[in-house]
């Protein structure tokens, strides 16, 4: 197995957002699949992060850390439901 | 002293001037991966060249391996900042490929099975720059390198040199890759250091 799971995604992500988003549901635009982003497979981390839908393979969002600046790319997301506690 | 260090090393040159800005060396062939690795049987592989409105030319890999050959030796560079130098490889110069193509098309998108893309000026493939290659260090180049076939551009980082290629569609206008809508650079010059977007 050459990737990780979408937990992998947490550590780098917790650098751009104050809550865990990999708990988040999210909607692989591809194929529609729905389920938490820690059912990602990721590969990586270099040159960047991409995390594929485990059903279709295809990239459901991309995470390139440089020394200044992430860029964040949700290209194969159709949304993103994040639980917010009260 | 020199000689005795020089032999030792097998290395005839100082490799301190031909490293880029923030590069270091390595030995070993790094593999980095963005998904799955694709395995493209050589009776289903095929190679084109095209447009926007269809294919110009299309090669079968019997076609392609009875094309000249060139055996190319270059340094490698990656954005991830290893380099490795003195590879040795074997394929079809991009200039056989596109001897017959008539085209005012000034960018070029080499796309790969499983998906992949990069983009480079045209111009950057042609005049003894680019080559397609199927064979590193003299063995058949394997799946995880980019097998069975990789594009090979190496005075651009390596992320330009896109494994698994299936074709170039040429283009009127640039049309970003895959890493290149995703943050890094858009040309990709390690003499510049051109890693990130902006860069």
């Amino acid at each position: 197995m050459d990737y990780q799971d979408g937990n992998a995604l947490a550590g780098p992500l917790s650098e751009i957002f104050s809550l865990d988003v990999t708990v988040a549901q999210g909607k692989c635009a591809a194929c529609g699949l729905r389920g938490p982003l820690a059912q990602l497979h990721v590969y990586g981390p270099d040159p960047g992060l991409v995390a594929r839908c485990p059903s279709c393979e295809e990239v459901v969002l991309t995470l390139v850390r440089g020394p200044n600046d992430a860029w964040l790319d949700l290209r194969g997301s159709v949304s993103l439901r994040i639980p917010i506690a009260e | 002293m020199g000689i005795i260090s020089r032999a030792f090393h097998g290395r005839p040159r100082e490799p301190d001037a031909k490293l880029p800005p923030g590069q270091y060396l390595v030995h070993d062939f790094p593999v980095l991966s963005a998904g799955p690795t694709p395995r493209v049987p050589l009776d289903r592989w095929e190679f084109s060249i095209d447009t926007a409105e269809g294919p110009v030319h299309r090669w079968s890999w019997e076609e392609f391996l009875a094309l000249p050959q060139e055996t190319p030796t270059v340094d490698l560079h990656c954005v991830t900042k290893w380099s490795k130098f003195g590879t040795g490889w074997k394929g079809v110069s991009l200039d056989v490929l596109m001897e017959d193509v008539e085209s005012a098309a000034e960018y070029a998108l080499a796309y790969s099975y499983g998906g992949y893309t990069t983009n480079l000026p045209l111009e950057d493939l042609l005049d003894g720059k680019a080559w397609v290659v199927h064979e590193f260090d003299g063995e058949e180049l394997e799946p995880p390198h980019g097998g069975p076939a990789r594009l090979l551009v190496p005075h651009l980082y390596l992320w330009k040199s896109a494994k698994w290629i299936k074709g170039i569609r040429l283009l009127n206008e640039d049309w970003p890759g895959f890493w290149e809508t995703a943050g890094y650079h858009n040309y990709g010059d390690p003499w510049r250091e051109q890693r990130y977007d902006g860069d």
